[in-house]
């Protein structure tokens, strides 16, 4: 065969295997690479709750009417509309924290609650203007989280 | 074909005729684009203002991960037809994809602070853009660390078709796993996500950015070209003096 077909072959070979290999340790490390575990998720993997006892990353949202602020503490329930997790935050809650809106939150579980040492503000993949964001909630066909 | 394209001279030819095309298409682009991203589109219902630092961190993070593919491209050709002019192609696009790949981190993170309201966390699709950074990076000091230039650009061939493989785990790691990233929203299965106000700078940046980096890439591989001639001349005279 021409030698070129055959380094051709060989490179593509080896690509390929590579390919798989990394795609295999991806698989047995995606525990670590999951940024943060769903209220629903941490129900399923460890039903107890206080059994935890590392620091976790919860994400969903904010549930509606439940953000409650008192002496620079804020507490509220996180959801992903199946299952909720209380949490207690006193530290700075980034611009766009508000009801309904997606978060994750870092911290360790303590008698249930998640204790927050940081709250993260989780954007989605939709962009549009306000007065088209006004429009769809007028109409009552807003699909997204809660403005 | 691929014979007939690698001849320098007749490449010289054609990208001198091509050259002022593409530094004015692009230069009408970029300003079009920066425009209509920066005064004559809406902002984001919730982002604000903020939402126009996506008009360059979109574009340059395309930019990086197809300028990526093209480099290994480029060098599957010189390790399986070992043609030189490839090399010289590959390293003629490994700094400007090294720079859209910085830029991507920059603005991601300008975005990231007062969004998210951190300026990095370690969730898949940051890791592994800036792992992209670092193959450019590893090519950039590979292919120079030899004595000899044929090994390096060897090496560094070599490491560049490995970092293929992180190409799709940029593109699905907002699919694949949870992250803090947003997933993606002009390809997607069931069309943008986007309001075509602030798609159409975006789609500006990204084809005017596509250009110019061809623009700079033309110019780099020309520089190099005459670089190699000079080589040449001066070790045939000193050849000369010698004997």
């Amino acid at each position: 065969m021409n030698p070129k077909y055959r380094r051709l072959i060989i490179i593509v070979f080896i690509t390929l295997t590579l390919g798989l290999a990394t795609k295999l340790i991806l698989m047995a490390l995606e525990e670590n690479i999951i940024y943060f575990f769903t209220p629903n998720e941490i129900k399923v993997k460890y039903g107890n709750k206080q059994d935890i006892q590392k620091k976790i990353r919860v994400g969903g949202l904010v549930l509606e009417n439940s953000v409650i602020k008192k002496d620079g503490t804020t507490k509220f329930n996180i959801t992903d509309r199946s299952h909720q997790i209380e949490v207690l935050f006193d530290g700075p809650l980034p611009d766009l924290f508000r009801e309904g809106q997606g978060i994750v939150v870092e911290g360790m579980f303590q008698n249930n609650k998640l204790i927050a040492s940081q709250v993260l503000a989780k954007h989605d993949e939709n962009y549009m203007p306000p007065e088209v964001a006004d429009a769809l909630i007028k109409n009552g066909v807003w699909q997204g989280e809660k403005k | 074909m691929f014979d007939w394209l690698a001849n320098p001279n007749r490449f010289k030819r054609i990208t001198n005729k091509l050259e002022p095309f593409l530094i004015v298409i692009s230069v009408i682009l970029i300003t079009l684009g920066l425009y209509f991203g920066l005064f004559d589109s809406p902002k984001d219902y919730q982002q604000g203002d903020a939402v126009r630092i996506m008009y360059v961190h979109v574009p340059s993070a395309w930019l990086a991960s197809l300028l990526f593919l093209s480099l290994a491209i480029s060098c599957v050709f010189y390790l399986a037809w070992k043609h030189p002019l490839a090399d010289i192609i590959s390293s003629s696009i490994a700094p400007i994809g090294a720079m859209f790949s910085l830029l991507t981190l920059i603005t991601g993170s300008l975005w990231g602070k007062p969004m998210w309201g951190t300026w990095w966390v370690w969730d898949a699709r940051l890791t592994s853009m800036l792992v992209l950074f670092f193959f450019y990076l590893g090519y950039i000091l590979l292919s120079n660390a030899f004595e000899r230039k044929i090994d390096g650009s060897k090496s560094a061939s070599v490491l560049a078709i490995i970092g293929v493989i992180n190409l799709p785990i940029i593109k699905f790691s907002v699919d694949w796993w949870h992250t803090l990233h947003q997933p993606s929203s002009i390809l997607r299965f069931d069309g943008p996500s986007i309001d075509n106000q602030m798609l159409l700078p975006l789609i500006l940046m990204i084809t005017g950015f596509s250009i110019f980096s061809l623009y700079i890439i033309t110019i780099n591989v020309k520089t190099k070209l005459i670089e190699k001639k000079c080589e040449a001349l001066l070790l045939k005279s000193n050849l000369r003096e010698f004997v």
